[in-house]
């Protein structure tokens, strides 16, 4: 009965004629810079890479490497990369992703070789690096979790440092009362979830500017938790700050695992956070992505009403999604007092869940993305503390800037469209 | 009104829901947002098996009234009955559970999701532990999609399907609920007039397989083509109801509630010179897509050029690059051999330009500032409506009764905010504004989109009279019935490229045919072929 052939659709998208040359213009100047830094200004004499501890059952070699050299090799690649990718823009428009993700990888080389080679030790022990950086990665990434919960259900949370801060507080305060670090942990996850409450209450039910209520959260858990601070922990009972002096959970190691080069001291002898951080991770992606739940709480985030219409209610969804992600960012919190130092102080989280915000963003939305992100930002957090102490002629506020320099970089420049939830953002109102 | 509702929360309420057909009744439903009534003590009765239409205009409470009965808005009163049982719906679970589907005027599909999750959302099929099992819902897709010849994968992901095929999508969500009657709110809205054909094809064997159906729409073809039972709403309320086989007039009058002379009588045009012209035009957007690709026209003074296609295929680009809202646009565009591409928008109004945006709302109207004020929005910097950087108001207020006066637009006063108009008096205000320049090219996009059919007969006289004062007009529409009305020649746009330019009299089916891809000369070919096996489709013809 229809009467219409199907012809071929002709396809509207035939991407070619907008280049782009941010990217080569990008890279261009990089490997100059890499000529410049690592062949001219390079160090001479070796850098040495320590792999394995002391301690570790299985000893790997050292790695020692040529500065120098490695500096001329790095440079040559690096401009061969930007001529490649220079050409590929003009020939086809866009470039290759190994193009990038190799030079990339060759020129953080190059700059490790340098910067080592340059120290007065020239020598980095990369399990110091990588162990090191779990205590800025661990709470980054409970933060950007929190926000992959919240946000993937359409409620942007800018709310993470309050959340995290609030953990950070409580945790302390009551693993110093109770004297027991897993009733402070779990006393963490309330106080997030307490802070969630708010949040919810205030971008769901009253619909206020999320973005207004989760920085309103912030400066109002600073103020209070520094309130506290201030009136309780500093109280001295026979000459100590009992009431800040929290238990602390202990390093767990697991057999064998732990014993990998590299990667088992940096995540198999960690404290109990440190083993449900990885299981969240995964169990955050399989939800997500492969279970009823998941389907449903990504509806809500991209399409609010179409959800509605088969039936799902938006609001319970996304308020008991913030709530989880209070208590994801609560126990990221408790990391700060019951694991990396030990106790607590005025606004310790430092901004860290900010940069959970960046690390969300930068792995768009994924929780593997996003964790991934964590890790990256807390190796170049570490690196800068690592360097300055062996001795790098790079002034170490300098070095301080890098990884916040490089957060913009990555949710500018590299990310693309960011690909955040159609949804984010926007309160639902049934008429 | 208190009746002994049955509250429905768990689907064995519902024993029937499983009966082959179910009757639907409505009886006294009111619903009011404040102060304004949308739906008055509605009756209605849709029998099982039957295709029941509501014909109403925009705004005349028809969605409101489906909305209610799908569960998404509670009634301020009245009542509901699934086979002559009282039913209170808290939410569209609800109403699915008692076997009532509904596929929205605007897709409730998120688009990033496959077909497969898109059904399958909100009656996931899951084995242990909540984990998705999609590979049920892909079997059911792959049935339903076999049964009703719909040609739908259930891997696709939904913001890669053409329109026509997102509504299948939703028609097999229904199914997939076991929907045993299906709300369809203005679904030709977006489909060619072969899509149309195809749906109402789909609408009777649903029909046959004991499927009620409610079709919403304010096209009286399509209503006469399909209904069993035709239910007549105006301003809220029921105003009759009506056999197909009632003539179009009588069901316009009943529409309008007055008699309305459906067809335009406008002279022939006398085309004078051709003084716009556009040469190679393509538009991109930020990422280098092709929104319009290479489109060459021209209008001559004294003509109309309709602008035909199905909503997205670049019209609204070719539009907003005229005017110069566009970055990336690449050839020419000429009016009176002056180049517009480059110049801002300030300059190409001051070429003589005058535009109507297709969102009135949006882009035609500031709805805060008062009707006067929205006279002049283009003309505030010069006499007499401001001096030395100091609005006159005098000369806007003397101005604004002129306006109101002469495009007859319903007002208290013309110092009322534009957005306490009808969208009728919107549009007025629009055109009122546009037309009150000497103008050298008149644009119009969407000219009549959501306007009641007292306004449209206005509005399309003055355009058309624009047309006799000698000024090139181009009409943008997805409506084809409103191309066919007041075009003297139509261009159809698919995919952002030009299928062709027509004379304004063609068929319907050739312009169809034309607005799903084919070039005009093959469209043609596919024409002449099929009345040679003489299967040319009654209807086809406008």
């Amino acid at each position: 009965m229809s009467i219409i052939t199907k012809s071929e659709t002709p396809k509207v998208a035939d991407a070619v004629a907008v280049r782009s040359w941010k990217l080569p213009i990008l890279l261009g100047v990089l490997a100059v810079f890499a000529v410049v830094v690592f062949v001219v200004l390079g160090p001479s004499g070796t850098a040495t890479f320590r792999i394995s501890q002391d301690t570790d059952a299985w000893q790997v070699p050292n790695l020692v490497v040529p500065a120098k050299a490695v500096g001329v090799l790095v440079s040559i690649i690096c401009v061969a990369l930007a001529y490649l990718a220079w050409r590929q823009t003009r020939d086809a428009g866009k470039i290759a992703k190994w193009v990038v993700m190799t030079f990339a990888v060759v020129f953080v080389v190059g700059m490790m070789v340098w910067i080592i080679g340059g120290t007065t030790t020239q020598n980095i022990t990369l399990v110091g690096l990588f162990s090191g950086a779990m205590l800025i990665t661990t709470p980054i990434l409970f933060g950007s979790m929190s926000g992959v919960l919240s946000e993937r259900a359409g409620v942007v949370n800018i709310a993470i440092e309050g959340q995290l801060l609030a953990g950070a507080f409580t945790a302390a305060l009551v693993a110093s009362i109770t004297g027991n670090a897993y009733v402070g942990l779990f006393a963490a996850a309330v106080a997030g979830v307490l802070v969630s409450v708010l949040l919810a209450l205030f971008s769901i039910k009253y619909v206020v500017n999320q973005i207004i209520v989760g920085v309103v959260l912030n400066v109002l858990v600073s103020g209070l938790t520094g309130f506290l601070f201030e009136k309780i922990m500093k109280t001295k009972v026979d000459g100590l700050t009992i009431y800040n002096q929290p238990a602390h959970l202990p390093n767990i190691s697991i057999p064998l695992l732990s014993e990998i080069p590299i990667i088992g001291p940096t995540l198999f002898r960690q404290s109990i956070i440190g083993y449900f951080m990885l299981i969240l991770v995964v169990a955050l992606w399989f939800g997500l992505f492969r279970t009823r739940w998941g389907l449903r709480v990504r509806a809500v985030g991209e399409h609010p009403k179409a959800a509605d219409t088969v039936g799902i209610n938006v609001n319970r969804t996304r308020v008991l999604n913030v709530l989880a992600g209070g208590a994801v960012a609560g126990i990221g919190g408790a990391y700060f007092t019951l694991v990396a130092v030990s106790s607590f102080s005025k606004d310790m989280t430092g901004g860290l869940g900010f940069i959970a915000l960046a690390a969300l963003i930068f792995g768009r939305w994924n929780p593997i993305g996003a964790a991934l992100a964590a890790l990256l930002f807390g190796v170049a957090g570490n690196l800068q503390s690592i360097l300055s102490l062996a001795g790098t002629p790079i002034d170490g506020q300098f070095l301080a800037m890098l990884p916040y320099a490089l957060t913009i970089l990555a949710v500018s420049g590299f990310v693309g469209r960011a690909l955040a939830p159609a949804a984010d953002g926007e309160p639902y109102i049934k008429e | 009104m208190a009746a002994p509702n049955v509250r429905c929360t768990s689907r064995d309420q519902y024993p029937r829901r499983w009966a082959k057909t179910l009757k639907l009744e409505l009886r006294g439903i009111t619903k009011s947002f404040g102060t304004l009534v949308a739906n008055d003590h509605i009756d209605l009765v849709v029998e099982s098996g039957q295709i029941h239409s509501l014909l109403g205009e925009n705004g005349a409470g028809k969605s409101t009234l489906m909305n209610v009965l799908y569960g998404l808005y509670s009634p301020s009163s009245g009542q509901i009955l699934v086979d002559d049982v009282p039913v209170n719906f808290s939410g569209p679970a609800d109403a699915m559970a008692a076997g009532i589907g509904m596929v929205h005027q605007h897709f409730m599909l998120v688009p990033v999701f496959t077909v497969a999750e898109n059904v399958a959302l909100g009656a996931e099929s899951t084995s242990f532990g909540g984990v998705l099992n999609l590979a049920e819902t892909r079997r059911k897709i792959r049935e339903i999609s076999t049964q009703f010849g719909f040609d739908v994968d259930p891997d696709a992901l939904v913001e890669d399907l053409p329109v026509g095929i997102q509504q299948r999508v939703e028609i097999i969500k229904a199914l997939v609920r076991n929907s045993k009657i299906l709300i369809l709110d203005e679904p030709t809205a977006v489909l060619t007039p072969q899509e149309t054909d195809e749906l109402m094809d789909i609408m009777g064997q649903l029909k046959a397989g004991g499927t009620s159906i409610v079709f919403i729409s304010h096209k009286l073809r399509e209503v006469k083509a399909i209904s069993d039972t035709i239910t007549v709403i105006r301003r809220g309320k029921v105003v009759g109801s009506a056999s197909p086989d009632a003539s179009t007039t009588e069901l316009a009058e009943l529409m309008v509630g007055r008699a309305v002379n459906l067809t335009l009588n406008k002279a022939d045009a006398t085309p004078g010179a051709e003084t716009f012209k556009i040469n190679n035009l393509t538009v991109m957007n930020d990422a280098g897509q092709r929104l319009l690709d290479d489109v060459t026209l021209s209008v001559s003074q004294g003509e109309i050029l309709g602008i035909a296609g199905v909503q997205g295929n670049g019209q609204t680009e070719l539009t907003e690059a005229v005017l110069g809202l566009h970055k990336h646009v690449l050839g020419s565009i000429t009016l009176d051999g002056k180049e517009l591409v480059g110049k801002s928008v300030r300059q190409v109004l001051d070429s003589g330009v005058g535009f109507v945006p297709e969102d009135r709302q949006d882009d035609g109207l500031v709805g805060e500032l008062s009707i006067a004020e929205n006279l002049i929005l283009d003309l505030y910097k010069s006499a007499p409506y401001s001096r030395a950087g100091t609005l006159n108001r005098a000369a806007i207020a003397k101005n604004a009764i002129n306006k109101v006066a002469e495009f007859d637009v319903r007002a208290q006063s013309s110092q009322d905010a534009a957005d306490t108009l009808s969208g009728g008096n919107q549009q007025k205000v629009v055109l009122a504004r546009e037309l009150s320049r000497p103008l050298k090219l008149f644009i119009a996009s969407q000219p009549t989109r959501g306007v009641d059919v007292g306004s449209i007969e206005f509005l399309h006289k003055r355009i058309v009279a624009e047309r006799d004062a000698g000024t090139p007009v181009v009409i943008v529409s997805t409506e084809l019935d409103e191309v066919l009305e007041l075009a003297d020649r139509i261009a159809v746009l698919f995919a952002g490229r030009l299928m062709g330019i027509v004379p304004g009299k063609s068929s319907r089916a050739l312009l169809g045919l034309m607005m799903a891809g084919l070039p005009v000369a093959e469209a043609q070919e596919q024409m002449k072929s099929q009345s040679e096996s003489g299967t040319t489709e009654e209807g086809a013809q406008p």
